[in-house]
């Protein structure tokens, strides 16, 4: 015999629709559900309509993909190699190292000039962060930073500051003080703060914003003074690990390469992406402008280097080769655009024609993997950061 | 590669399938036993049963289209594995036996060297397979190909290539780093410990392995005498084993060593990027022992290999997004391929000159010549007249150069619009000031250039005057951004175009051929006689005039 009792209410107002009408009880999860019919049949409706509309979507975006991609196609009427053929070849480059920076006591992760052209700050796994004057050899600042792996550094237009960052989620501006003694760690300002670690950080035209990227996914940009975020640029599905500004003094644009193997380009004013390159077959490490700010180039672990440009939308050269195994970590262009010098994780460095598409010259000299690698502001040299703890500059 | 059969490796390793998670921990013996290779076979692979052996780029091809079938196992993905798949397609086929080089016993003194190759052997074939034309650049991929630890020299700890008579062997597939090892400090004791117990020559321990020895030793104290006993235990294994066999699993196993415990001064190959650590998605894929040891129950999680970090999965928002943005790239008016490349080729031709790389700066690059003129002369208020040709590229090259941005000012005074470029440069100013003076900053400008009977009124169309006004009711940093823009353009269009046509530009761009420093007396002389031919042209005017 039951000798337990349940309340259930059979007519009252519906938990959806307030009026008052026979009800359905029904449990979800062990809440009770008191619809109408009406209501639950609703519910039903709308359950399937969401898993319906799901996979209605997934096909239009694969639909709209596809005819993207055939639209684009019917442009590509020829390849860039091709046209560069009437283009002379680049004589023999004599490209030496002139100058080998040794002080970091563990890998060094990143670089960057000055303005002033022979200057450069760099940052190591170890947590210190060295301004250099590389044309003497000069070791101008130091800074231990509180964490280890910084894995980004960037020098103020102005020549008066630097900002790194790494595990610590945070990006960190310290002024440089000619005051030799003063202790440079006292007057360090927090600017970015993401969730996980900062892989990039680039000032923008001026010492007052910095734009990050990030291992949460995100890059951001943010006024220095006050530490105010200015704008955000969500998209990557993964981790960015560079960005780059676009060269241009009237443009405000920027593109960004993570692990989700795309690169994306993105409007600063609005946060929006606006181009969208997935070509890839495994993380973007570093990717870097072309002079014109027409096109950039891409460094991945897949080894490969790409060259997209952005008023044909699309990938329009590949910079590979069979004896090329290991990943690439970073690219930058010569002054004319012409060379592209690609860092890899086998050591050494490749000298790339852009436009015929096939590589000049390999450099050796690191003895471990190339993690940064960038051209000095008027193009007279690029440096070179390493896992072996030296940089090097050629020329 | 779960298709073709099994393929058997060089003595030492078991098979190596793929496809499939080793979950259960191998031990050496264990796969010793499945081996059945005489001398004459040793390290030959046969690939697909009666089928010809692949090349190195049907190998690659093989495995493309297995990763598009989603045959692969997820792990696949992560950047250290994309390298390992690559050197382990190489070192397949660089021991067939057909293709491959030759893996033979060599004969020496009273023994038998079993299963190597020479140095030169893999240099020769890594030139002819890997399409490399210059021998150091094979020694070096081979070299890296060795510290991974997929071959080793076998009378050495230094893991490198070298392109002579040196004998090399190849690493047995339960080695591979692919395999996710992260040998524990107890199991290099273990081996360290069994290696003395043995009164061989070649097993001596070098120097820096007696202090690492030493060092566990102290390390490990309490729980030295199960270290001792498994090590025995070991020992007893290792003796049953036919000789030549053993040979060369000790050798495959020092080679382990080297990768994971390496000679002081050489590089560490397992040191990862912390950026990619997170992604080792199957910490239980790791394999720590070598000698079977029982995970220890106070092991604590490896920091790097943190909960799954999965990517967002695509939800409704994120589709719909998707589309929008792909309806957008629709509609987007792109260029052809062919135009884009003349665009590409003819901004490198024009700067080709200027590019150090390409063209010697002229006196010389600072960095091979130790001389700092170059440097100096670029910054100089008399510029070269490479640099006042570059003005002439582009209005932003000419902007860009503060001596450009000067003449350009100055010829705008004389025109009396100036006003645009100095609204150009504060709006500019207005972008790189820090957010708490930039609502100040908006009103000044307004104040100086778009008020009614501002002192330097630009010239706006009422479109763009209406959509800024608007804008500075919620003043920001891009508040002038249309403004500028237009004004911007009607200086390429209209002003820039006279300024480079102008007498103050071409008469820079004519005498300016080297800078003053190196004026010699020729040039002095030039330009003395120019100014005497003007004089006396002067006085003849002046007298056919008068005489007229």
């Amino acid at each position: 015999m039951c000798d337990q009792t349940f309340m259930a209410i059979t007519f009252g107002p519906c938990d959806s629709c307030s009026k008052a009408s026979p009800l359905m009880n029904i449990y979800i999860k062990s809440d009770p559900i008191n619809y109408c019919s009406f209501c639950m049949e609703m519910m039903a409706c709308q359950a399937l309509q969401s898993g319906e509309s799901l996979a209605t979507l997934k096909s239009e975006s694969d639909s709209l993909k596809k005819k993207l991609e055939e639209e684009r196609a019917k442009l590509h009427d020829v390849e860039l190699n091709q046209v560069a053929e009437k283009v002379e070849l680049v004589s023999a480059l004599s490209i030496r190292t002139r100058r080998v920076l040794k002080g970091h006591g563990n890998k060094v992760l990143c670089m960057d000039w000055c303005k002033d052209k022979r200057r450069l700050v760099s940052s190591s796994q170890d947590g210190k962060v060295i301004v250099w004057d590389g044309y003497t050899l000069n070791k101008e600042h130091a800074v231990t930073m509180p964490c280890t792996w910084v894995m980004a550094c960037a020098y103020a237009p102005s020549g008066c500051a630097v900002a790194c960052g790494g595990l610590d989620n945070k990006c960190s501006v310290y002024p440089l003080s000619l005051d030799k003694n003063e202790n440079l760690a006292a007057k360090k300002k927090s600017v970015a703060m993401h969730t996980n670690y900062l892989s990039g950080c680039s000032f923008t035209n001026s010492d007052m914003q910095l734009l990050t990227s990030s291992g949460d996914g995100t890059c951001a940009l943010w006024d220095v003074e006050s530490g105010q975020l200015l704008q955000s640029f969500h998209g990557h599905t993964a981790d960015v690990l560079s960005l780059n500004l676009a060269p241009s003094e009237t443009g405000n644009t920027f593109v960004s390469g993570g692990c989700d193997k795309k690169a994306n380009v993105w409007d600063m004013r609005s946060g929006q992406n606006v181009q969208s390159f997935e070509t890839h077959d495994s993380d973007i490490n570093c990717v870097k402008y072309y002079p014109t700010g027409d096109a950039f180039a891409s460094a991945s672990d897949d080894g490969t280097c790409r060259l997209y440009d952005l008023r044909a939308d699309r990938e329009v050269a590949v910079y590979q080769k069979d004896s090329i195994i290991f990943g690439a970590s970073s690219v930058d262009f010569s002054l004319s655009g012409r060379l592209l010098f690609a860092g890899y994780n086998d050591y050494t460095i490749n000298v790339w024609d852009v436009l015929k598409g096939n590589r000049i010259s390999i450099l050796f000299g690191h003895e471990n993997r190339v993690s940064c690698v960038k051209v000095s502001p008027d193009g007279t040299s690029f440096a070179s950061a390493s896992w072996d703890t030296s940089l090097r500059i050629w020329a | 590669m779960a298709d073709e059969p099994e393929q058997k490796q060089s003595v030492g390793g078991g098979e190596q399938e793929e496809e499939e998670e080793e979950e259960e921990q191998e031990q050496p013996e264990e796969a010793e036993e499945e081996e059945d290779e005489d001398e004459a076979s040793e390290g030959s692979v046969d690939s697909a049963e009666g089928s010809p052996p692949m090349t190195l780029a049907a190998r690659r091809a093989l495995r493309a289209m297995k990763s598009l079938g989603g045959s692969v196992d997820p792990d696949d993905d992560s950047p250290n594995m994309i390298v390992y798949r690559k050197i382990e397609d190489i070192v397949m086929f660089i021991q067939d036996e057909e293709e491959g080089v030759p893996i033979r016993t060599v004969k020496s003194f009273m023994t038998k060297i079993p299963s190597v190759v020479t140095g030169t052997d893999i240099v020769q074939w890594l030139m002819k397979n890997l399409d490399i034309e210059d021998p150091a650049e094979a020694i070096h991929a081979g070299g890296l190909i060795a510290s991974q630890g997929y071959f080793f020299p076998i009378s050495d700890h230094v893991l490198s290539l070298k392109d002579d008579g040196t004998f090399y062997r190849f690493q047995a597939p339960y080695f591979w780093p692919s395999n996710c090892w992260e040998p524990e400090n107890t199991d290099y004791a273990i081996y360290l410990c069994k290696r003395t117990m043995q009164n061989k020559t070649r097993l001596e321990l070098a120097d820096y392995e007696a202090e690492n020895l030493a060092r566990l030793q102290r390390a490990f104290a309490r729980k030295w005498e199960f270290i001792f006993m498994q090590a025995e235990a070991q020992v007893k294994i290792d003796r049953k084993k036919d000789k030549t066999e053993r040979k060369i699993l000790d050798s495959q196993e020092r080679a382990f060593w080297d990768v994971h415990r390496p000679v002081p001064g050489c590089v560490n190959t397992t040191e990862m990027d912390i950026r990619k650590c997170r992604r080792m998605k199957n910490p239980h894929r790791v394999k720590k022992s070598v000698y079977g040891l029982a995970e220890e129950p106070t092991q604590v999680q490896s920091p790097v290999h943190g909960p799954v970090h999965n990517a967002r999965k695509g939800t409704k928002e994120d589709l719909e997004k998707e589309i929008g943005f792909l309806r957008h790239q629709l509609d987007r008016h792109c260029m052809k391929m062919s135009k884009v490349a003349e665009s590409l080729i003819s901004y490198t031709e024009q700067y080709m000159e200027y590019d150090p790389f390409l063209t010697s700066p002229e006196p010389s690059n600072p960095w091979t010549s130790d001389d700092c003129t170059f440097w100096d002369l670029e910054t100089s208020k008399e510029p070269s007249q490479q640099r006042v040709k570059k003005w002439g590229f582009s209005l932003e090259e000419a902007l860009k150069d503060p001596a450009g941005q000067e003449l350009f000012l100055k010829f705008l005074e004389s025109e009396f619009s100036s006003e645009n470029l100095r609204f150009w440069l504060a709006v500019q100013d207005l972008k790189q000031r820090p957010l708490l003076e930039v609502a100040e900053r908006t009103q000044e400008i307004w104040a100086e250039f778009l008020a009614e009977g501002a002192p330097s009124t630009i010239n706006l169309d009422s479109h763009s005057y209406e959509r800024t006004g608007h804008n500075l009711k919620d003043p920001g940093r891009y508040s002038y951004e249309d403004a500028q823009d237009h004004i911007y353009k009607l200086m390429k269009s209209d002003s820039y175009t006279r300024f480079l046509r102008s007498n103050a530009y071409q008469d820079l761009l004519i005498t300016r051929k080297k800078p003053e420093a190196e004026q010699g007396r020729r040039t002095s002389l030039e330009k003395f006689t120019r100014s005497v031919g003007k004089s006396l042209t002067g006085k003849r005017l002046t007298g056919l005039m008068q005489s007229s």
